[in-house]
């Protein structure tokens, strides 16, 4: 059967792999949101996994409310998104330097 | 190999492989089809670990309703996709080596046998009549009322934030309700009643 561990070494992947796209894409903001996403995805395994092998239900409340924080978080950065490209005609990170002063 | 670790190994396989393309595919469209695919497989591990309300609400929710979000963002912004890919391989070294340095870290924490079946031993599965939503929705509604309303809360919230953030206010030429009118209508306004005499059909008088 499978153990604790396997869950957990699926979603530490699943993790780096959302790090690496943070990292890797550094100009398109679509693709930063997914690897939000993905890494959110590996918190919530880890989540329902610790839940199954420690007989706590608390753990899937906690996925619970982490899915809505995450999709109220994709709702807003989606319209922030459609604000950038609808001012800037771009959604490239590096060019959204007005900040700076 | 039995048949649990035959869907493990599958669907651990495929999440990562379709992860990968996630963020690794020149088109954004392409990105938002295997992050449904991952959230697919990632509903499956969760089938397997009993968590049966979470990957369906995965699947409903977010495969269902964000996803497809990010699916018509995707398609109505009008990018330059290949524009958008140049600093690709300048960043990638430096994503491999933290990536590496991340994933040796996870695995000598995670991959050791403080996780393993000795300290965790694999539970028993649970009997034909026991219902993961009835488990949650009795912490939901006892001990994580609060919270539970708050979530409701921020949700609201960033219903109004998203509305008025994409909002451009009223064009000119764009058909409208206009309530105020439509309450203040009388009946007198639209109805007209005819008076008239009753008629009768020439074939009816022809039968009789």
């Amino acid at each position: 059967m499978i153990a604790l561990s396997d869950y957990l070494i699926v979603s530490a992947v699943l993790f780096t792999i959302g790090i690496a796209g943070i990292i890797i894409n550094r100009k398109n903001i679509i693709t930063l949101l997914m690897s939000i996403e993905l890494m959110l995805l590996a918190v919530n395994t880890n989540f329902v996994a610790f839940s199954r092998f420690l007989d706590d239900p608390v753990g899937q409340v906690f996925v619970f409310f982490i899915l809505t924080v995450a999709a109220a978080e994709a709702a807003i950065g989606l319209a922030i998104l459609l604000l950038v490209f609808r001012n800037r005609r771009t959604i490239d990170v590096e060019e959204l330097d007005s900040l700076q002063g | 190999m039995t048949i649990v670790q035959l869907i493990f190994y599958g669907c651990s396989v495929m999440l990562i492989a379709s992860a990968l393309i996630v963020i690794s595919s020149k088109n954004s469209v392409r990105s938002v089809m295997f992050l449904i695919l991952t959230f697919f497989y990632a509903a499956c591990l969760w089938m397997l670990l009993e968590a049966e309300f979470l990957a369906i609400l995965l699947i409903l929710v977010y495969v269902g309703a964000v996803m497809v979000l990010f699916l018509f963002v995707v398609m109505m912004l009008d990018v330059d996709f290949a524009a958008l890919r140049q600093g690709f391989t300048r960043y990638l070294p430096l994503g491999l080596v933290v990536s590496a340095v991340l994933l040796y870290l996870l695995f000598s924490l995670v991959g050791s046998t403080a996780f393993g079946p000795e300290s965790f031993p694999i539970p028993e599965p649970r009997a034909a009549d026991y219902s993961s939503i009835t488990s949650i929705g009795m912490l939901l509604y006892t001990d994580y009322f609060y919270p539970f309303e708050i979530a409701a809360m921020i949700l609201m919230v960033a219903m109004i934030a998203a509305i008025s953030l994409a909002f451009r206010g009223k064009r000119k030429g764009t058909k409208t309700q206009k309530v105020a009118q439509q309450v203040r209508v009388k009946k007198a306004d639209r109805l007209r009643i005819v008076k008239m005499e009753s008629e009768k059909r020439p074939s009816e008088g022809a039968s009789q």
